[in-house]
């Protein structure tokens, strides 16, 4: 039963992963690419890995694909022009791919990586919570590269914000509270005057 | 409970002091005018001198491991991150003319240059492959940001997109690499993957864990073949950005390469010796002929850069104590040196002008013989003239390798850096015997021709008395 | 006539028994729901109705009771129109992805101590992970439609879901740190003790209890965040191009989100199924008959009404206000908020954390 569904997953997994590349219209893959997270994320739940399982749908799935997608959908990309060099240079690209994978085939095959060598991790006992595993490790024993990450994304916060954050020339903004602290003195001036004589009766 | 020890701090302090640092000069600096920038600066200077003031107070207890094993300070960390403060505070001293002329003189820029040393230094002292990896990106990151720091200079925003392409592409090869060593060693613990090469050192799967390793190393150092990126970003970059991106993270790279291929992958040196021969030629080769062709002094250097990266591989594959000293000497003398070169440009930029053609040199000997003389002794320690400093690096190099046999190495190395001493000297010329076409006032501070001086004269003094300095790089090892 | 039938449910293999018997939970869970969506319409029509000096929906039925009933059977029949140039295949699949999420959330919501269909470990993480699926639906809706109001709509939706998620996320790092558990029975549990309502999570961690329950609000895209759907500038949003079922289907999706919403804010703010007068001497005793549930429904009716009252008090947001409040206002709030919780935790302040 456990092994249908791991296949089912699998099938699911590597479809979806070769449709991001093949599908002609750029969102279908941003989609697809969802669909491959998500069973991703379903294969590690088979692991015991629902921490990490939720996590990447919650911060890949949940966030970051959704502002993909938001980037995705308001590019205008031509795909055909896109793909106009692909010929030419497939002569070359094509058997250098072969190659590598043929080599790493020939490396990393089932001689190093094959069920012997890495056999399925033992079953744990049903109180077993991977959260609280990760929790204990992540801040005991690798609790310096976790603070070492922190501060890779506070320079990432950083980095975005000087490179965004500038007034650009020529950009109309609305100062709000200016608007609203406008009294009426500032934009209107009574003006006394001396009423006009009316003409000689004839509008003209 | 869980079994959990607190670990020791202490080792840590330095780091532990620039990011609180860092993070305080980020808020400090919300809320000061423009006109009080300066103490910013003044705050991220006393930041390096307190680093460093740390550093040396525990240079004492020789090699302590802590964070779990992630962490190490030893004498080599030490010395190396000294050095980092050094160069990066004056690089930050340079920086503060140029930036105040082009309206960049903000706090972001320093604040990112802490993180940058904050990264370097957790390179310097990683003992996992992990913490190995987050302070490099640490270091990139800040990196690609100050490369496009100004916004409004096309060729600063290609060169920041370029770096930050190949230098994510140059970390999927590391980051692939080491999930080889990984996936083989079971442990990202350095020593632990070092006990697990000695035992099977012909595991074909570390074989190509190193090739990967050593591509993602060879793109971060900037060696032929994948030093693409090198000359754009240096050309394209601020100047203050490119003396930074020039100076310190060379010494961090090192510190990579020693902690990752010497500590780790120690006893596969047979195989990752013919890989650096074959980079440590090109960079030389190529770095050397085609800085020839160059007319911008940026580019010219950027090139001269990637032939150095060449020596210092030569010195690192020579695989011997004596060849790492001799590496570690060069890259402290070629952050030093790059440094003074880098700062010169500035000193003869002001607002509106960059000196960064060769033609701006000319006939700098009428204007300013001082600043002529600096650069001349620069130019002569870049090239390796007697009796300055870079002299003495590239001789203990070529020694290191004279003493593995590899002959033919050495002379090949000599011949290009004759061909390279061309464009050196040829600055020299330009300096001395062209009529000057750009006759303005050097703007340049009383600060900035101190500083240079000191530089250069200290190029000079070293030269004439290096022991000291090798006795520190010989000792460490 | 019983013991046959239990001698035929005995026989069946067991895997099919767990299955069957999770269908009948999901059902047993999803029907009422669904019955709930629908008289929660009926009920906004009649809030709204009063708030505004009118009597709402009259006519069908004893006092309009039918209502609902006439409206689902007036969009099941009506015809669903695909427009031309429409991406078929995301334009159906649009309405089943928004709806998808809003009914899985419900599998790990604790009923009741042990009434729950699934005991996650991470259950806050999976309420989390499920209603931030939701936003594809409305941004799938949205692009297959070739319509640019509904673009518009499904563009605004889905920054202000990203942004008011953040902090509905750090809201939750609060509750998690306060029961030291992400299991929302274990939440619950937590918040249980001899002060009765006292100790509900509600008043250590009241600053994380309102941002919740706004972005909650924001995240269902209600009045007054209802900038995606918006009216009076882009028609109706992301659903404009939608008709007969897949539009019901959409009006499904919202209301559920609202009600589940409603149920996490009584999980974790407001003791869940606890009474409010536990340990209380004398009311204590005179409502310990009440079963949790009952107490669980009204505090979620309670926040449905908040909903309806909401949108019958306040003017739409500008979608730049959205914005600042998100992230200038309740991000900010939530972090320092935070640190207070872990300063309480560390002090032991009574009677929530010694």
């Amino acid at each position: 039963m456990e092994s249908v569904i791991f296949y089912l997953f699998s099938a699911v997994l590597v479809a979806s992963s070769l449709a991001v590349i093949t599908v002609r219209n750029p969102v279908h893959a941003v989609l697809f690419l969802v669909l491959a997270f998500f069973t991703c994320a379903a294969i590690w739940l088979m692991m015991e890995a629902e921490f990490l399982a939720i996590t990447l749908v919650l911060v890949y799935v949940g966030a970051v694909m959704v502002l993909f997608l938001f980037v995705v959908m308001m590019l205008d990309i031509n795909i055909s022009v896109l793909r106009e060099g692909f010929v030419k240079n497939a002569y070359v690209g094509v058997p250098v791919a072969l190659i590598v994978l043929l080599e790493l085939i020939a490396v990393v095959g089932r001689k190093e990586f094959g069920l012997e060598q890495m056999p399925a991790p033992v079953r744990h006992a049903a109180d077993y919570s991977n959260t609280k595993e990760l929790g204990r490790v992540l801040y005991t024993d690798y609790v310096y590269a976790f603070e070492l990450a922190a501060v890779v994304l506070v320079v990432a916060i950083i980095a975005a914000i000087i490179l965004t954050m500038r007034r650009r020339p020529n950009t109309k903004v609305q100062n709000i509270g200016e608007q609203v602290a406008v009294r009426r003195d500032d934009r209107v001036r009574i003006v006394k005057m001396a009423s006009e004589k009316k003409n000689d009766g004839s509008a003209t | 409970m869980v079994n959990f020890e607190i670990p020791n701090f202490v080792p840590a302090l330095p780091e532990i002091f620039v990011l609180t640092m860092a993070c305080v000069i980020l808020i400090f600096d919300l809320f000061i005018k423009d006109n009080d920038r300066i103490v910013t600066f003044v705050l991220a200077i006393g930041t390096l001198v307190g680093a460093m003031m740390l550093t040396i107070s525990l240079s004492e207890t020789g090699r302590v491991l802590t964070f779990n094993d992630m962490f190490v300070s030893d004498p080599m960390g030490n010395v190396l991150k000294v050095f980092i403060y050094l160069v990066t505070a004056v690089v930050f001293i340079y920086s503060r003319q140029y930036l105040k002329q082009r309206g960049l003189f903000k706090g972001e820029y320093f604040v990112l240059g802490l993180f940058g040393v904050l990264g370097m230094m957790v390179m310097v002292s990683a003992h996992s492959m992990l913490t190995l990896y987050m302070g490099l990106e640490l270091l990139s990151l800040s990196l690609y940001a100050m490369v496009a720091f100004q916004r409004d200079s096309l060729s600063a925003t290609e060169a920041a997109m370029k770096y930050f392409v190949l230098g994510a592409l140059a970390s999927g090869m590391l980051l692939y690499g080491m999930s080889m060593l990984y996936g083989v060693a079971g442990t990202l613990d350095i020593a632990g993957i070092s006990a697990v090469v000695a035992q099977s050192p012909n595991n074909i799967i570390l074989l190509l864990g190193l090739a990967f390793v050593v591509v993602g190393l060879a793109f971060k150092l900037g060696a032929v073949p994948f030093h693409m990126w090198v000359p754009d970003v240096y050309q394209g970059a601020p100047t203050p950005v490119t003396m930074y991106i020039g100076a310190a993270p060379k010494i961090a790279a090192f510190a990579m390469v020693m902690r990752l291929l010497v500590e780790g992958l120690g006893d596969l040196h047979g195989h990752w010796q013919t890989m650096l021969v074959v980079l440590a030629i090109l960079s030389i080769v190529i770095g050397n002929v085609v800085a020839i062709a160059q007319t911008n002094l940026k580019r010219m250097l950027a090139y001269s850069t990637i032939s150095h990266v060449g020596f210092i591989l030569l010195g690192i594959l020579a695989g011997t104590e004596n060849g790492y000293s001799a590496s570690m000497f060069y890259v402290v003398v070629y952050a030093l040196t790059s440094m003074g070169a880098f700062g010169m440009i500035i000193v003869l930029s002001r607002a509106g002008f960059e000196a960064d053609n060769i033609d701006d040199f000319k006939g700098l000997n009428e204007r300013s013989p001082w600043l002529a003389a600096m650069m001349m002794i620069l130019m002569f320690s870049m090239a390796g003239v007697p009796p300055t400093v870079g002299f003495y690096a590239k001789l203990s190099v070529l020694q290191s390798i004279v003493q593995v046999d590899l002959v033919w190495l050495a002379v090949t190395a000599v011949v290009f850096s004759v061909v390279g001493a061309f464009y050196y000297l040829r600055i020299i010329k330009t300096m001395y015997f062209d009529k000057p076409e750009d006759t303005a006032k050097i703007e340049a501070g009383m600060d900035m021709r101190i500083v240079i001086s000191l530089n250069s004269l200290g190029m000079l003094a070293l030269g004439i008395f290096p022991a000291a300095l090798m006795q520190w790089c010989i000792v460490v090892m | 006539m019983i013991d046959a039938l239990l001698t035929m449910w005995n026989q069946l293999p067991e895997l099919l028994q767990t299955i069957i018997l999770t269908v009948v939970k999901i059902v047993a869970i999803v029907v009422p729901i669904m019955l709930s969506v629908a008289y929660l319409t009926l009920a906004e029509r009649k809030v709204i109705g009063y708030i505004q000096v009118r009597i709402g929906p009259n006519r069908v039925g004893p006092k309009g009771l039918l209502q609902p009933i006439a409206d689902g059977l007036k969009l099941a029949l009506k015809e669903i129109i695909i427009p031309t140039n429409a991406n078929r295949i995301l334009f159906i699949l649009g309405p089943i992805l928004t709806l998808g999420p809003a009914l899985a959330a419900w599998a790990v919501i604790p009923f009741d101590e042990g009434m729950v269909l699934a005991n996650v470990d991470a259950g806050l993480l999976y309420i989390l992970a499920m209603t931030s699926m939701g936003v594809y639906g409305v941004i799938i809706a949205g692009w297959s439609s070739n319509s640019k109001y509904a673009f518009l709509g499904a563009l605004r939706s889905s920054a202000q879901v990203v942004s008011y998620e953040i902090a509905m996320g750090f809201a939750l790092v609060g509750v998690l740190m306060a029961a030291g558990s992400l299991n929302l029975q274990e939440i619950v549990l937590a918040q249980k003790g001899e002060w009765g309502i006292v100790n509900w999570f509600m008043l250590p961690l009241l600053p994380l209890f309102v941002v919740y329950f706004i972005s909650g609000v924001a995240e269902t895209n209600r009045a007054p965040f209802d900038v995606a759907e918006g009216e009076s500038e882009i028609v109706a949003g992301f659903h404009v191009e939608y008709s007969g079922m897949t539009f019901a289907v959409f009006f499904l999706a919202e209301y559920a989100n609202m009600i589940l919403i409603a149920v996490l804010t009584s999980i974790m703010f407001m003791g869940g199924w606890l009474s409010p007068f536990e340990g209380i001497p004398v009311l204590g005793a005179l409502f310990s008959w009440v079963p949790g549930i009952v107490w669980l429904l009204l505090k979620t009716a309670f926040f449905l009404f908040l909903f309806l009252w909401f949108r019958a008090t306040f003017p739409r947001y500008r979608y730049d206000q959205i914005m600042r409040l998100g992230w200038k206002v309740f991000i900010p709030v939530t972090i320092v908020w935070i640190v207070v919780v872990g300063l309480f935790i560390m002090g032991q302040v009574g009677p929530w954390f010694d």
